[in-house]
C-alpha cells in the first residue's frame, strides 16, 4: 500500500530524514520508535504534506500512486490521514461542519454524491461511540477548549469518520491517561481491517500494549535502524534508546 | 448660477447656500441650519491633518464635480441586491433619499410612523431630538447635512409597542451624474418600546459615483430596545459618509451591527452612542471584509455618562487585495459614570499582502470605580489550522472560507436576527 523508498527531507535546510525505506502492506499495523529528533514526526508531517518540510530525494507511493507531487487535500482524499500530536484548535469551526465538509469533498473526489443529513448523522453517532466520544464535544468549536485527551480522541473520531487507507498516528498517545489510552486503543482496534493500514509513530512501548502492531521499527538519525516485530518494541523499553544509539553509532564508525 | 468645474465642493457650496439654505415651515428649523452652515463654512471639509481623519483622506471626494441636489428619481429602482432572502419585513424604500410610496410596505402598522423627514417637522419628537445630539459632535459633515437636507427618513415607533417584524430600509443610490446627496433621518423609539431596523445600502442600475452624506439620529428612550443593522452592499462607484447618534435614555438596550462588504470605493462611518443616564446597555458589532481598493473606517464613540451602564463592543477587519480598513474605538467614561463596565475588542486578519489596517483604542477614563478592558489583534491566515483542514480532505479555498467564517464567529454569533446572520454569513463567504 505504501512504499516509501530512500525519502531525504529537511526542514528550513536542515536534513532531518536521511534515506528513510518503509513498506507497509494492506492490513498491517507498524509501529515506528525512536529516540527524540530522530525524525518521527516529520514523517508524519511529510506524508501529510505540511509545507515547511521540503523533500529533497526519494519516493512515496501510496497503492502505486506518487504521493509527494500531491496537495495536502488531495492525499487525504486519496486516503492519508495523519492523527496530529497537536491538534488545532479553531474556534468558530463547528467539529460536525468541519467533519460534513470533509468527507463531502473526499466523498466528491472520489465521485461519490454528498451524505445525506441523516444517513451523515447517524455516520456520526455511530463512530462516537467507537471512541467514547461525547455527543456535546461533537457540536462544539473544533478542540477549542478540549483537554489533551479529548483532543486526541477527537482525531480517532474524524479517523473513524473519514476511513482512510493509510492512518498515520503521530504521538497520539502523548498526554493521554490509562483510561483514554485504553478507549483511543480500542477504536483503533475496531478500525483496523484487511483494507487499511496504520502507522504509529510512538516513543513509548505502553501503546503498543494496546495496538498490537505486527511490525516494529526504530528511527535514528534519519533513517529506519532496526526493524522486527513486537519484541522489539520490548527489548527497546528494556534497553532504552542509548542501546541504539550506541550500536547504530558503533556500525557507522566502522 | 454657473460653476467651473475647477472650483472646490467646499466653495462651490458656499456660493450655492450662502444666504440661501433650503427653508420650510416651521421656521425655527432655520436658524438651527444657518448656524450649522455657518460652523460648516468655518471649518470646511476634514483632512488628514484632522487626528479623527488621519487615515481617511477626504479630499479627493470633495474635489470632484458634483450636482448638489438629487433629482427625483423614478419610482423603479433595482433593489434586489438588498433583499434578504426568507426576511419577513415591513420595506421602507429610499431613492437618494427620497422615499418611494411605491416600493415601500409601511403604511397602516399600528404603534409604527414612517415618513419622509419633511414630513416630520411638525411632529413634537422632531422638535425635540432633531440636532439635539448629532450636531454637538465635531463632524463638519454633520454640520453641514443640518444645513443643507432636505429628505430623509423619520421613524417613530410608539410607546410599549413592540413591532412584529422588522423595519428593512434600503437606501439606493440612483442619480445618473455624481451628485452629493445629503440625506437625514430621525429614529425615535418611544418608551418601552421594541424594534429591529434593518438598513441595506444599494447601487442603482446605471448610478454615477454619487457621494452620500448620511446623518442618522436615533434616540432609544426609557426601557426601549433597538436591534439596528448596518448592510453595506453598494457597488464600487458608492462613497459614503455615514454619522449615527445614538442616544439612550435609562434602561434601555441599543444593539449595532455594522456589516460592510465588497463594493462601495469609499465607506467612512462614525457611530457614537451616548449612554445618557443610568443602567443602560449598548452592544456595537462590526464585520468589515474589504477587497479591490477599498476604504472602509470605522470610527466609534461610546459615551458613558451615567453610572452602572454597560458597552460592549467588537468589531472584525478582513482585508483583501489593496483595500484598507481603519478602525478607531473611542470609550469615554465620564466623572459620573462610575461602576461602568465597558470592553472593547478590534481584531484583524489581513489576507491581501498589500493590504492595510489601522486601528485605534482610545479610552478616556474619568471615573474611578469602573472595569474597562480593550483588545487588538493584527494577523493573518494560521497556517497550522489550514494545514489541519486541508490535511483532512478541505480544499484550500473552502478551508479559508471556513476560517474566515470562523474569525468572523464572535461577532456572527451575536446577531440577534438569525435570517440576517445567515445572510452576513453568506456575505462574507461570496466576498472572498
Amino acid at each position: 500500500m505504501l512504499s516509501i523508498k530512500n525519502l531525504h527531507a529537511s526542514v528550513e535546510d536542515k536534513a532531518i530524514l536521511k534515506g528513510l525505506d518503509l513498506e507497509v502492506k494492506a492490513g498491517e499495523v507498524h509501529a515506528i520508535m525512536g529516540p527524540n529528533g530522530s525524525g518521527k514526526s516529520t514523517l508524519g508531517n511529510v506524508l501529510a504534506g505540511r509545507d515547511a518540510y521540503e523533500v529533497t530525494e526519494g519516493e512515496v507511493l501510496l497503492d502505486g500512486k506518487d504521493l509527494l507531487e500531491l496537495s495536502p487535500e488531495d492525499r487525504a482524499r486519496e486516503g492519508v490521514f495523519l492523527a496530529f500530536q497537536y491538534p488545532v484548535e479553531i474556534p468558530g469551526v463547528s467539529n460536525i461542519n468541519f467533519l460534513k465538509t470533509a468527507l463531502n469533498e473526499i466523498r466528491a473526489y472520489k465521485g461519490l454524491p454528498p451524505l445525506e443529513a441523516r444517513e451523515f448523522l447517524n455516520l456520526v453517532k455511530e463512530r462516537q461511540k467507537l471512541v467514547e466520544f461525547d455527543a456535546k464535544l461533537a457540536n462544539r468549536s473544533l478542540n477549542e477548549g478540549f483537554s489533551g485527551g479529548e483532543k486526541k480522541r477527537n482525531e480517532i473520531f474524524q479517523l473513524a469518520m473519514l476511513e482512510p487507507k493509510l492512518a498515520i498516528l503521530d504521538e497520539t498517545d502523548s498526554g493521554l491517561d490509562i483510561d483514554a489510552l485504553r478507549i483511543v486503543a480500542r477504536g483503533v482496534n475496531q478500525l483496523r481491517s484487511q483494507n487499511n493500514a496504520f502507522v504509529v509513530i510512538t516513543h513509548y512501548q505502553r501503546l503498543l500494549e494496546y495496538i498490537v502492531p505486527d511490525f516494529v521499527h526504530v528511527l535514528y538519525k534519519g533513517r529506519i535502524v532496526r526493524s522486527g516485530t513486537k519484541e522489539l518494541a520490548l527489548e527497546l523499553e528494556e534497553k532504552g534508546y542509548d542501546w541504539i544509539k550506541e550500536t547504530v553509532d558503533a556500525e557507522g564508525a566502522v | 448660477m454657473i460653476t467651473t468645474v475647477s472650483d472646490s465642493l467646499y466653495s462651490r457650496l458656499i456660493k450655492t447656500y450662502e444666504g440661501n439654505l433650503p427653508s420650510a415651515d416651521p421656521r425655527s428649523l432655520d436658524e438651527i441650519r444657518k448656524q450649522a452652515f455657518d460652523r460648516f463654512k468655518e471649518t470646511g471639509f476634514p483632512t488628514v491633518k484632522h487626528e479623527d481623519w488621519k487615515y481617511t483622506n477626504l479630499q479627493p471626494l470633495v474635489s470632484g464635480g458634483y450636482a448638489l441636489e438629487a433629482p427625483r428619481s423614478a419610482a423603479r429602482a433595482s433593489i434586489g441586491k438588498a433583499l434578504i432572502p426568507d426576511l419577513d419585513a415591513y420595506r421602507v424604500v429610499m431613492v437618494d433619499g427620497h422615499y418611494s410610496e411605491d416600493l415601500s410596505t409601511v403604511a397602516d402598522i399600528p404603534g409604527l410612523s414612517v415618513m419622509p423627514i419633511q414630513d416630520a417637522f411638525n411632529r413634537l419628537c422632531f422638535a425635540k431630538y432633531f440636532s439635539e445630539y448629532a450636531d454637538k459632535s465635531d463632524n463638519p459633515l454633520v454640520a453641514l447635512n443640518t444645513a443643507l437636507f432636505t429628505t430623509g427618513l423619520f421613524i417613530e415607533v410608539a410607546k410599549n409597542h413592540q413591532l412584529d417584524k422588522p423595519i428593512h430600509v434600503i437606501h439606493v443610490s440612483s442619480a445618473t451624474a455624481p451628485t452629493f446627496v445629503q440625506v437625514r433621518n430621525l429614529y425615535v423609539m418611544s418608551l418601552f418600546s421594541q424594534a429591529e431596523i434593518i438598513e441595506s445600502f444599494v447601487t442603482d442600475a446605471g448610478a454615477a459615483a454619487n457621494l452620500h452624506n448620511f446623518v442618522s439620529e436615533v434616540v432609544v428612550r426609557e426601557g426601549a430596545k433597538l436591534q439596528h443593522y448596518y448592510l453595506q452592499v453598494a457597488d464600487e462607484q458608492g462613497k459614503y459618509l455615514n454619522h449615527t447618534e445614538v442616544y439612550q435614555e435609562k434602561h434601555s438596550l441599543y444593539n449595532h451591527y455594522n456589516c460592510t462588504f465588497p463594493g462601495a470605493s469609499f465607506v467612512r462611518n462614525n457611530i457614537n452612542v451616548r449612554l445618557g443616564d443610568s443602567e443602560v446597555e449598548s452592544h456595537l458589532y462590526g464585520i468589515t471584509l474589504t477587497a479591490g481598493n477599498q476604504l472602509v473606517d470605522n470610527h466609534t464613540i461610546v459615551d458613558h455618562k451615567k453610572p452602572h451602564c454597560e458597552s460592549y463592543e467588537w468589531y472584525k477587519n478582513i482585508t483583501q487585495d489593496t483595500s484598507t480598513a481603519v478602525f478607531n474605538g473611542k470609550i469615554f467614561v465620564r466623572p459620573d459614570a462610575q461602576k461602568t463596565n465597558a470592553f472593547q475588542q478590534n481584531n484583524n486578519m489581513l489576507i491581501g499582502e498589500r493590504s492595510a489596517v489601522y486601528t485605534k483604542p482610545q479610552l478616556e477614563i474619568f471615573a474611578d470605580d469602573v472595569k474597562c478592558s480593550h483588545g487588538c489583534t493584527i494577523g493573518q491566515f494560521d497556517n497550522d489550522a489550514l494545514f489541519y483542514l486541508r490535511a483532512r480532505g478541505v480544499g484550500e479555498e473552502q478551508a479559508r472560507v471556513l476560517l474566515v467564517h470562523a474569525f468572523a464567529f464572535d461577532v456572527t454569533s451575536r446577531f440577534a436576527n438569525t435570517t440576517v446572520r445567515e445572510y452576513v454569513e453568506h456575505l462574507v463567504e461570496a466576498g472572498l
